[in-house]
């Protein structure tokens, strides 16, 4: 029942947004059906916790400890995006007049729910038209500012994603013809688990490698990630929360359900590809750290470095490293989004995403500023916050198994990376400002969205709820030993 | 299951032809003459869809059939000449990443690649028609992607990107006959969607930049 409840309220408020009358109450019914599928996704979330299976509503929704995992976080972010969207877009939607911002919230639901449907649809053929309606439901709200530089994040997002996805739609075809092959009908998840031993290994591999490569382009992984700083840095602070925060966090649940397919398949391995991958994406974006001048841009390196490191711990094996995983992606979706209102709100300030140009912020606006010192300690991972925790669990996984020179490599890489990241936000709050900047004057929603996003980005480093601890050990088991 | 030599042949032929519109994709210059040659390679897309239907008596392959006749040859440049002005199509490229003879070697290239990639394939599972589709197919797709690395204009760059999906889509008939709903919804919902959505963007960049050379667009990189 609950499943259910979570694919219509998205429908029914992007629905209503649309209609005349949506035009003065679009922004507070996103907000009241997106917190009813938050309530939702926590009740699947318990269950899934308990059981390590939610009940299929009938035979094309269903939702394991992985699942439950992805779509609490997808819920979540689009709960507190939707709020932070009634102020914000209410500012700087008013160019484009109230058909825009219409435009906007029932483009913004209809992309929740294509998030939302990532994890619960049973059918992976399914699950890959919702991963491809992710990209083409947000295209217009990457490009909703309509500056020459939005349009251009648009289009190339929309080009290298979607080909990305065509490429690991022939993975899933032939993954089709192999279950086939190996006398299973059912095209699911469990089904593939089930077909993997007597698929043929010159199917199931290749089907891998295009999956890998297709779907790790709107993952956003080295080297097919140049379309995402672009994209998650034109885009309103709001979008760039989902983008950045569950979008690719999605797409990448996609890959990691491979991973206990092409386990149990005879003679492959695909644990060397992910530590690959994962370790070419954190390197790279830890050097872009570096030079990065836009703001927004940076936290979207960010997020190209936390794939990598989320990738290389599923890449390590293990329970233990898996559970480091799972934890990692609760972290940082909600530390990225975080980031992002942080960024907003100083964006709505000072009217521009420049590095250089924003200085001793916290002297003109200190909530902007206590803000994004908090998402950027949370996000580089300082003690306590959970980022810390779980890379800690992470590199303590890798060492126990023995995995010393990928575990150092990240171990240094992380480290730079904070260092970046912290001088960066540093100067932001603290530097000395050439002029005095204005104050800036932040709607009360965003207010609240900031109050409301701290809660669990201080508690969860520190302290883990029972139940919440229980998804992730459900989530981490749905990875495979 | 009735593979005769005669259908074997004609499939053949069709996945010989459909390779060559691949190719005029890539060497073409016109906006126009891209959006034909996609017209056409869907037709042939369909025509071994039928041919493969008729072999292996799938009604799958029947609908598929109709399916892409419906949506690619009818719907698509509906919706196109509906959002993209009539100027966009009279554009010509005067400036392109590579010249023509460059092209077409790198495009040899990648049809090389495109049988090492199927060679495995068809090694491991003995399907009649793959043998003809599977390697067509990946050599349509990587050429679809190479038009869209190469070509600056807006247009060109989107019908590259669906000669990829009609590379993948001319694969999958052979290899998975008996299509899931995956086909069938994803050629009927998700193609238009992609040109709806990029004919739009398409318009907005005209609007708002007075040009559709998406190529040349670069003010956001690393500095």
């Amino acid at each position: 029942m609950e499943l259910i409840g979570i694919v219509v309220a998205p429908v029914l408020a992007g629905g209503f947004s649309l209609l005349p009358v949506g035009r003065r109450f679009a922004a507070p019914v996103t907000v009241l059906a997106t917190a009813g599928v938050l309530g939702l996704a926590v009740a699947v979330a318990m269950q899934a916790a308990r059981t390590g299976r939610v009940e299929a509503s009938g035979e094309w929704l269903t939702c394991d400890g992985l699942g439950a995992l992805v779509l609490l976080l997808v819920a979540f972010v689009g709960f507190t995006a939707a709020l932070f969207s009634w102020g914000y877009i209410a500012e700087r939607g008013k160019r484009g007049g109230p058909r825009n911002v219409q435009h906007y919230y029932g483009l913004y639901n209809l992309f929740v729910l294509s998030m939302l449907l990532v994890p619960l649809l049973a059918n992976v053929a399914l699950m890959w038209i919702a991963v491809e309606l992710t990209t083409l439901l947000s295209a217009f709200l990457v490009g909703f500012e309509d500056t020459p530089e939005a349009l251009e994040a648009a289009w190339k997002y929309v080009i290298l994603t979607t080909l990305g996805a065509v490429l690991a739609l022939l993975g899933f075809l032939i993954l089709y013809w192999g279950s086939r092959v190996a006398g299973v009908e059912a095209f699911t998840w469990a089904g593939l688990i089930e077909a993997a031993p007597r698929m043929p290994p010159a199917l199931l591999w290749p089907a891998f490698l295009f999956i890998l490569v297709g779907f790790g382009t709107k993952v956003g992984l080295v080297p097919m990630h140049t379309w995402l700083p672009d994209a998650h840095s034109q885009a309103p602070a709001s979008i760039c929360a989902l983008l950045s925060g569950v979008e690719t966090t999605t797409v990448l649940y996609v890959i990691l359900r491979l991973l206990p397919v092409v386990d149990v398949a005879p003679g492959l391995d695909a644990r060397p590809w992910f530590i690959g991958f994962g370790l070419l994406s954190v390197a790279i974006a830890t050097l872009l750290f570096i030079h990065v001048r836009d703001f927004k841009r940076m936290f979207a390196f960010s997020t190209v470095e936390h794939m990598g490191i989320i990738l290389v711990a599923a890449g390590l094996g293990g329970a233990d490293a898996h559970l480091g995983a799972a934890y990692q992606m609760t972290g940082h979706a909600i530390a990225k989004s975080f980031c992002f209102f942080a960024a907003g709100v100083t964006v709505l300030g000072v009217g521009t995403q420049d590095i250089a140009a924003v200085r001793g912020l916290v002297r003109s606006s200190p909530l902007a500023a206590i803000a994004l010192l908090a998402g950027g300690f949370a996000i580089a991972g300082a003690p306590p916050f959970a980022v810390f925790m779980s890379e800690f669990v992470i590199l303590k996984a890798g060492l126990a198994s023995g995995q010393y020179l990928v575990v150092g490599l990240l171990a240094v890489l992380v480290v730079i990376a904070f260092c970046a990241v912290m001088l960066h936000v540093n100067r932001m709050v603290f530097g000395v400002a050439e002029q005095e900047m204005a104050a800036v004057t932040v709607p009360r929603s965003c207010k609240v969205t900031l109050a409301l996003a701290a809660i669990p980005l201080l508690i969860i480093g520190i302290y883990v709820p029972a139940p919440l601890y229980d998804l992730l050990k459900a989530a981490a088991s749905a990875m495979g030993g | 299951m009735n593979s005769s030599p005669v259908l074997f042949a004609l499939d053949a032929l069709t996945g010989a032809l459909f390779l060559l519109t691949a190719l005029g994709v890539v060497a073409t210059r016109q906006v126009l003459a891209s959006l034909q040659l996609f017209i056409l390679q869907s037709l042939l897309l369909a025509l071994s869809a039928v041919l493969l239907g008729n072999a292996q008596g799938s009604i799958h392959l029947f609908a598929v059939a109709a399916i892409t006749i419906a949506t690619k040859t009818l719907l698509i440049p509906w919706l196109l000449r509906h959002t993209v002005s009539a100027e966009v199509y009279r554009t010509r490229e005067i400036e392109r990443v590579l010249n023509i003879p460059s092209s077409l070697l790198i495009a040899a290239v990648l049809i090389v690649l495109a049988y090492v990639v199927a060679n495995p394939l068809l090694g491991a599972v003995e399907v009649p028609f793959a043998q003809v589709n599977l390697p067509f197919g990946i050599a349509a797709m990587f050429l679809g992607a190479f038009t869209i690395a190469v070509r600056r204009e807006a247009v060109p760059q989107l019908l590259g990107l669906l000669a990829v999906e009609n590379g993948v889509f001319f694969a999958g008939v052979a290899i998975v006959p008996n299509l899931p709903v995956i086909a069938e919804l994803a050629a009927a919902v998700d193609v238009p969607v992609i040109a709806l959505v990029l004919g739009m963007l398409t318009r907005r960049i005209h609007a708002r930049l007075g040009t559709t050379s998406v190529g040349d667009l670069a003010s956001l990189r690393e500095h």
